[in-house]
């Protein structure tokens, strides 16, 4: 069966991108390659500026998530009625799967990274080297695991 | 060099400066204890006091000399070109900035005092120590930290010298050195640049009850230290004592180093530049994420009240 997701899927496709895009400006790698000196890309070279892109981003993935994962849940739980196109026998893939995790992995680590980064909050240093690479190898992770579905032309649900 | 206006000053505001003096001790002892697990520590810097004799600086080379850079030459070649190489290592005597071997600085200001008398201040520069330290915060390593007592250091094992630090920092304090630290061990030639350089107002020394070098050195008692309170509440006193004014309680949203002048910052006049910080307001630089972090908190109770209301939408449509 073919879902017609194609909003969702423009929607999650820029959202992926540009936060992925802000998240690696966060290292100061866009200046150096001459990538910020792109007109219109002047911006990757400003961290505070990239800083709060990436956590408004980060809000609207985490409520594209929400707003997703519960509508996914309406539906199974309503399959057989016409308004909802998943059904019983609907499964997530296993790539599919793959993503879910690394985006749990991603935003639990973003989350306890914006709680470290407010006024009066100490994490020891151990633990903020930890979520620094957690948070990069869930973001490698979904990056690789969205690139092979992307390439494989694999689907999110089954 | 010393400042007009503090020998003028000096027999009128003794009584407070003793009663600082003494208060700042038992302060240092205090804030050094159990304590500063509770409050951050806190210096004032009370410029009318500074004679500009340097002696801060010197012993603050002398008690971090151990963590200056050694770099390894010839240093590698970097890619692209404009990668900058910032070598002080053969300029380890320079006094009259920043650099990575010179973590405190004496800055000399000119300015008018209210009575029309030009005089000259000297004020010791160095990391201000903020409370949301965008240094600390934003770096993508995690090489830099924040420790409990409100110090912020830079871990010279893991940083890599990128100096996003000195970009995100308000008065640009980090300073580089190349051929050091971690990234010769990764890719040199394509990330990586040295290792950022900064006071840490000598964690070690504090980790053992002992004030910092700058401020156990210096023969007038410029600087004190304590709990964030109490030094507050100093530095008001102390500004409403010599009709002065603050610098750091609300700049980049409060530091952890607080100033004392008897003329506005904002008519200071001095040499600002590279590794010559500014005193200028700033506002605070972590304050749009803080802001954004409320959005986050919404965002999926937004998602899910989304799903529901489609959800009984459909199912109305349903019925």
């Amino acid at each position: 069966m073919v879902y017609d997701f194609k909003s969702r899927r423009i929607m999650y496709g820029l959202t992926l991108f540009f936060i992925a895009l802000s998240g690696f400006a966060q290292m100061p790698i866009f200046k150096r390659y001459y990538i910020a000196d792109i007109p219109g890309l002047g911006w990757l070279a400003q961290f505070f500026v990239t800083h709060a892109i990436h956590y408004a981003l980060a809000a609207l993935l985490i409520g594209f998530c929400a707003y997703v994962a519960l509508d996914y849940y309406f539906a199974r739980k309503n399959s057989g009625t016409k308004k909802f196109q998943i059904t019983e026998d609907t499964r997530i893939s296993a790539s599919a799967w793959v993503k879910i995790a690394a985006l749990c992995g991603l935003i639990i680590t973003g989350c306890f990274m914006v709680v470290k980064n407010l006024s009066g909050i100490y994490f020891s240093h151990g633990v903020v080297i930890g979520l620094d690479l957690l948070h990069l190898i869930f973001c490698m992770l979904l990056l690789g695991a969205t690139a092979y579905t992307w390439v494989r032309t694999r689907s999110w649900i089954c | 060099m010393r400042s007009p206006i503090s020998r003028r000053h000096f027999l009128k505001t003794s009584f407070f400066a003793a009663g600082t003096a003494i208060a700042g001790t038992s302060i240092a002892k205090a804030a050094t204890s159990a304590d500063a697990d509770k409050e951050p520590l806190v210096t004032l810097i009370d410029i009318s006091r500074c004679i500009g004799c340097e002696e801060c600086v010197y012993a603050c080379q002398d008690a971090n000399a151990h963590k200056f850079p050694e770099p390894e030459k010839p240093f590698p070649k970097m890619y692209p070109d404009r990668v900058p190489v910032e070598d002080w290592s053969d300029r380890r005597d320079v006094t009259d900035r920043l650099t990575p071997y010179n973590w405190l600085y004496i800055q000399y200001a000119s300015a008018t005092t209210k009575e029309g008398e030009n005089i000259t201040l000297t004020i010791p520069r160095r990391c201000m120590h903020c409370q949301n330290p965008p240094c600390v915060k934003l770096c993508p390593w995690g090489a830099a930290k924040q420790e409990k007592n409100g110090l912020s250091r830079i871990d010279a094992q893991i940083c890599l010298g990128g100096s996003k630090c000195k970009d995100v920092c308000p008065w640009d304090i980090p300073q580089r050195q190349t051929g050091t630290g971690l990234y010769l061990d990764l890719l040199p030639a394509f990330a990586g640049n040295g290792v950022m350089y900064k006071c840490d107002r000598c964690y070690q020394k504090i980790k053992k009850g002992e004030q910092p070098a700058c401020i156990a050195a210096c023969p007038e008692n410029v600087q004190t230290i304590g709990k964030r309170s109490d030094i507050i509440k100093m530095a008001k006193d102390l500004a409403k004592e010599k009709d002065g004014y603050i610098y750091g309680l609300d700049e980049n949203g409060g530091t952890n180093t607080i100033y004392v002048s008897p003329v506005p910052f904002d008519q200071l006049v001095f040499e600002t530049g590279k590794g010559k910080p500014h005193m200028h307001p700033v506002k605070d630089t972590m304050a749009d994420g803080s802001n954004l972090a409320i959005a986050l908190a919404i965002a999926p109770i937004a998602g899910a009240a989304a799903a529901v209301g489609k959800y009984y939408r459909q199912m109305k449509e349903e019925a």
